[in-house]
């Protein structure tokens, strides 16, 4: 598997892509710690931006890398290879480059800006742990839409409509329940709503550890009471945990049975 | 070497393979013929692991292949439509199947055989279909491997590089190994193969040498004794 993980990163490392995304971050890292001329407002602008468009990227990217390699996949599959560590090594190649890109584009930037020695750098850090699960989470999403769908434009298709579906329309379809159920007690099934996306859940993770939970009002409490806390910060992670394990599971799964 | 017992496979509703039973001794040229859609690649692929049969078994050297990747160490494969990834130089690329396989290969004779070097610093996306066949065909023969699988291999070659290609398949069968070969150029069989498998239909149709199959349809000419085949009037 580390072989075609090599080679996996080593092409994406060459793509022009990929400087493309790394050059992107370091211009909005510098751009932003420009205008806000403060880590911590930087953080939090920051952070809109990664919970959008990290899965964004990371979706896009998976699915054009898994059809654009199919020679390469077809070429492997006849080499003395298990099935299952080429579409591994595959994932992890592309999820790896996209990572090192968010990573070194925004910790360049921010460390230039003197983040040791701000007391920032525990939010920054939860920022690059999230962004990082996002892209592991999207790319193995991608994957397994990408496997499925011998049809590229039906596969692209899915793939945008999953993030379409996680970023925008889960959170309108979780507001309007909300406000459907309003007479009712909504603590628990806000919290599993949450819990139930990666997007909507590094997003409160990471608004929650800034201390800015006030601006969410009654839940933002109740949150604040399960977030904040240590086992809501190691359930929480387990949850993105779970999240990037059960498709690359599925993934590695479902590429056994599969015919070339 | 190779043993396929009653081998099912369909994609869709469409049924490829049918009951296929085929054994494959130690040795010698096999050539796999039938009319298109015959299930000549999915045999080949389902010999090779890379697609699932439904029913049935395929045993290489004895062992069943079923979620096993490493008696693929012992077959080189030629796959019919060279594709290979675009953006890699063919130095690169057979330096990468190198890596994977972890086996002494000669690949410097080979290029030097179909005059590859002026095109090993050149990307594979830029190569004419001919050039890549011939790539492709270097990939394969470079390792020593008691088990080949040509899938179409005489696609786009020139006329040079063919009697080049006969020339090797010759020296590998000399060797010892077992060599299995499909192809639509009957002429080219006709020169190579010590025995034909003819499918049709998911099945296999006809098997032996093409002496027989020329007795067996009373025709004189390998190519008329192969469409004869098809027309079972022809055999009365």
């Amino acid at each position: 598997m580390l072989k075609i993980l090599k080679y996996s990163f080593y092409d994406l490392i060459r793509s022009r892509w990929s400087y493309v995304y790394f050059l992107f971050y370091l211009a909005l890292g510098f751009v932003l710690l420009f205008l806000n001329n403060d880590l911590s407002k930087a953080i939090i602008t920051l952070m809109n931006v990664i919970i959008v468009l990290v899965p964004l990227i990371g979706t896009i990217f998976g699915v054009m890398y898994f059809y654009n390699s199919k020679e390469f996949t077809e070429l492997l599959l006849a080499q003395p290879l298990k099935r299952s560590s080429i579409f591994l090594g595959q994932y992890f190649g592309v999820a790896g480059s996209l990572t090192l890109s968010l990573v070194l584009g925004l910790g360049i930037p921010f460390m230039l800006y003197g983040l040791f020695k701000s007391d920032a750098i525990w939010n920054f850090s939860l920022l690059l742990v999230t962004g990082a699960f996002l892209t592991l989470i999207f790319t193995a999403l991608a994957f397994n839409i990408a496997l499925s769908n011998e049809n590229k434009i039906k596969g692209f298709g899915y793939a945008v409509l999953l993030w379409l579906f996680m970023a925008v329309i889960y959170d309108g379809l979780f507001l309007m329940s909300l406000i459907v159920f309003e007479e009712y007690p909504l603590d628990t099934f806000s919290l599993t709503a949450t819990m139930f996306n990666p997007i909507d859940l590094s997003r409160t993770l990471i608004l929650l550890k800034l201390d800015i939970s006030a601006l969410l009002g009654y839940t933002g409490a109740i949150f604040k009471r399960f977030f904040g806390t240590h086992t809501g910060l190691v359930v929480s992670v387990s949850v993105l945990l779970l999240w990037t394990v059960l498709p690359v599971w599925r993934l590695s799964a479902k590429a056994k049975r599969k015919d070339f | 070497m190779i043993q396929l017992e009653k081998l099912h496979k369909k994609f869709g509703r469409n049924q490829v393979l049918s009951g296929v039973d085929l054994s494959i001794g130690d040795g010698g040229i096999y050539a796999v013929l039938g009319p298109n859609g015959s299930g000549k690649t999915t045999l080949i692929k389902s010999i090779l692991g890379m697609v699932v049969p439904h029913a049935g078994n395929v045993l290489v050297s004895g062992k069943n292949v079923r979620n096993d990747w490493r008696y693929r160490q012992n077959i080189d494969y030629l796959p019919q439509i060279a594709s290979f990834p675009g953006n890699l130089k063919v130095r690169e690329l057979i330096r990468m199947i190198k890596d994977l396989r972890q086996k002494p290969s000669d690949e410097d004779n080979l290029v030097q055989l179909f005059a590859l070097e002026p095109f090993l610093d050149k990307k594979l996306r830029t190569l004419s279909g001919g050039t890549r066949q011939k790539v492709n065909v270097v990939l394969t023969f470079m390792f020593d491997s008691p088990l080949i699988i040509l899938d179409e291999p005489t696609t786009g070659l020139d006329p040079a590089a063919l009697i080049r290609l006969k020339g090797l398949i010759q020296r590998e069968k000399e060797k010892g190994k077992t060599i299995l070969i499909t192809s639509h150029i009957l002429q080219f069989v006709e020169e190579v193969a010590d025995e034909i498998v003819y499918l049709l239909e998911g099945k296999v149709y006809f098997r032996g040498s093409i002496e027989q199959l020329k007795n067996k349809t009373g025709q004189i000419d390998f190519e008329h004794a192969i469409a004869a085949l098809t027309t079972p009037t022809a055999n009365a």
